[in-house]
């Protein structure tokens, strides 16, 4: 297509030739935006060597017609006048409403903005409250028959998230206590002092890292997965379907999983411990050349009867606490693929956030009782 | 009467999945300003061949052209170029549920072509008007529409860069029957008003009679076209069952019409 703009004296005229595809929309447009720039008070319209003229062109012609009209702009069309203009009548003369306003917003809008969003918050954590007694009420009434614990389901999740994980923990657990026994024998001996290395190890690994690291892989592993799951199942009205016959979702999709996690996790602390400790041997035996007959008489020195427990003893919490996040996520899906994704990657990071946090109360505690 | 170029011509093709032949030599052609139905039975291999019309799958054999192009053989870039010629809308809307109406609608302008935003929601007004949506529903998204919005919206998306031909998979079903009846009429308003060729995938046997001007049947992975009422007519037990089951009152009633005019 081919289209000039001339002025000729205070008259604009817009010369349109050949055919004007939805290709050519931009080349038009820019061209009546030119116009429309030159504020006129005549537009000539010459459309005699024009051919056929797409829906999308003639549209952006009418409303720079009928907004130069508006103005009071005299316009005259030369040639035959698009074939499209009697349907764009049609069009207009139905009442479709306006459309919406968009550019900048008001002030009144952007604190109703503020206000939804506190909202939104507030009904989240009403919506975790629902959640929780819901949850405790299924468990309490599933505790009473084993059938209703769903055993199979447990099982299942369970060898999904213990045993398909432990090579991941093993192998993060065995590289980070290298890493921390290397440190640590790098900085213990210049003072004579490197056989410390063992109880840095040790009650690094027993009482810390072996059940951090643990939970942090299970909540990137398997918070995310249950958000997924569930939100999935939730925009496949698969959780409705569920409720019409008469299951109890929390019992059925919710409880098993939480139950799973709960004593899959400290079963993942016990490796992650082991091969934690199996990491500090090696690294005390080569890099210190200690005999490992005295890393292990070391080792039943500086680990006291209480270590193996303040570690262990946190699993089961952050296992409670990443399964919770996760369901819960995933329940809260509703609509879109994006919320899906939002709640999924909200799943992993809170579930983090509350295990790196009850690990720092569980901290305090221990050291108020001397644990 | 001279028949004109025809604008779609599926010329013998076979597909196949493994040893299981969907189709085994289909041949039809569409001819410019009807409306084309294609019906079949479940697993009859309708979305294939639709697949296979919109160059999303090479068939086994034979050829697909459209404008006298054929677009099994030719490269990306060339099959870009038909792809612009033609909309699609998709069974369950295939809206992109992240994004608003607005700009689920102008996406493919924005992609194609170099616009300012103010011609974008000048095209995007004339194509929600085409297909008769309320203009306030532009902000919303997908989620928060009706199962007859979405399919407008759908249908507006579809016709954003003006195509020459429509290909509607199932375009009315899950509609009440007056969603359903209206969708049908706006898909005749914008064939007669705009001369669209329209193709399309249905079950809806009101949809077919109200709309369609031809139509093919597959069967036996072969494909019998012709006229409704000839269709109607014919005697394969299938279509028979099809036609003439409880279902298909709206169908015959329309057969007698013609009978009788």
């Amino acid at each position: 297509m081919d289209s000039f703009v001339e002025f000729d004296r205070a008259v604009a005229v817009l010369r349109l030739a050949g055919d004007c595809g939805m290709e050519d929309a931009p080349v038009l447009a820019r061209e009546l935006e030119r116009l429309s720039a030159t504020a006129p008070t005549e537009v000539r319209i010459d459309l005699n060597g024009a051919g056929a003229i797409d829906i999308g062109p003639a549209w952006l012609l009418h409303e720079s017609l009928a907004r130069w009209r508006a103005a009071g702009v005299d316009i005259a069309i030369e040639g035959p006048v698009p074939a499209h203009f009697e349907y764009f009548a049609d069009l207009v003369a139905r009442d479709d409403g306006a459309m919406p306003e968009s550019g900048r917003r008001s002030i009144v809008a952007r604190l109703a903005e503020v206000g939804r969003r506190l909202e939104e918050r507030w009904h989240g954590w009403y919506e975790a409250l629902v959640f929780g007694g819901h949850l405790l009420v299924s468990a309490s009434t599933a505790w009473r028959t084993l059938k209703r614990m769903r055993i199979p389901s447990v099982v299942r999740h369970m060898h999904e998230t213990g045993v398909q994980a432990i090579p991941v923990v093993a192998v993060i657990a065995f590289l980070i206590s290298v890493i921390s026994a290397y440190i640590g024998a790098q900085q213990l001996q210049p003072f004579g002092a490197e056989i410390f290395t063992v109880d840095l190890v040790a009650i690094g690994v027993l009482r810390e890292l072996g059940v951090l690291l643990t939970a942090i892989m299970v909540a990137g592993r398997t918070g995310s997965a249950y958000a997924a799951e569930l939100g999935v199942m939730k925009l496949n009205d698969e959780v409705d379907a569920l409720e019409s016959m008469g299951m109890n979702p929390y019992e059925v999709l919710v409880l098993p999983r939480v139950v799973a996690l709960v004593l899959v996790l400290p079963l993942l602390t016990i490796v992650a411990d082991a091969m934690g400790l199996l990491g500090g041997a090696l690294l005390t035996t080569y890099l210190l050349e200690l005999p490992w007959q005295q890393f292990v008489m070391r080792l039943d020195s500086a680990v006291g009867e209480t270590t193996l427990w303040a570690g262990l003893v946190k699993a089961p919490v952050f296992g409670l606490l990443i399964a919770l996040t996760g369901t819960l996520r995933g329940l809260q899906v509703r609509e879109s693929s994006r919320e899906l994704g939002r709640l999924t990657t909200v799943a992993v990071v809170q579930s983090i956030f509350l295990v790196i946090f009850a690990d720092a109360i569980f901290a305090i505690f221990f050291l108020e009782i001397d644990f | 009467m001279s028949t004109p170029a025809p604008l779609i011509s599926v010329r013998g093709v076979v597909n196949r999945f493994g040893s299981q032949v969907v189709h085994d030599g289909v041949s039809f052609e569409v001819l410019p300003g009807e409306v084309f139905g294609i019906v079949g039975g479940s697993g009859s291999g309708k979305s294939v061949l639709l697949r296979t019309m919109l160059g999303l799958r090479q068939p086994d054999a034979g050829t697909v052209e459209i404008e006298g192009r054929d677009i099994t053989a030719m490269g990306d870039r060339e099959l870009r170029e038909v792809k612009r010629r033609y909309g699609v809308t998709f069974q369950h809307g295939a809206l992109f549920t992240s994004l608003t109406v607005a700009e689920n609608v102008t996406l493919p302008v924005a992609e194609a072509l170099d616009l300012g935003e103010a011609s974008l929601q000048k095209l995007l007004e004339l194509r929600l008007r085409m297909v008769g949506l309320p203009l306030d529903a532009s902000t919303k998204y997908p989620a928060q529409l009706s199962g007859g919005m979405v399919k407008r919206v759908a249908l507006a998306r579809a016709l954003a860069l003006d195509p020459v031909i429509l290909f509607l998979d199932e375009p009315t079903a899950g509609l009440d029957p007056i969603a359903a009846a209206s969708f049908d009429e706006l898909v005749l308003y914008l064939r007669d008003t705009l001369g669209l060729t329209v193709v399309m995938v249905t079950h809806d046997l009101d949809t077919l009679a109200r709309t369609c001007d031809r139509v093919a049947v597959l069967v036996d992975r072969k494909v019998i076209v012709d006229t409704l009422e000839g269709i109607v007519a014919h005697d394969h037990p299938w279509i028979r069952a099809y036609f003439h089951g409880e279902r298909g009152r709206a169908i015959r009633e329309a057969g007698e019409d013609h009978d009788g005019a």
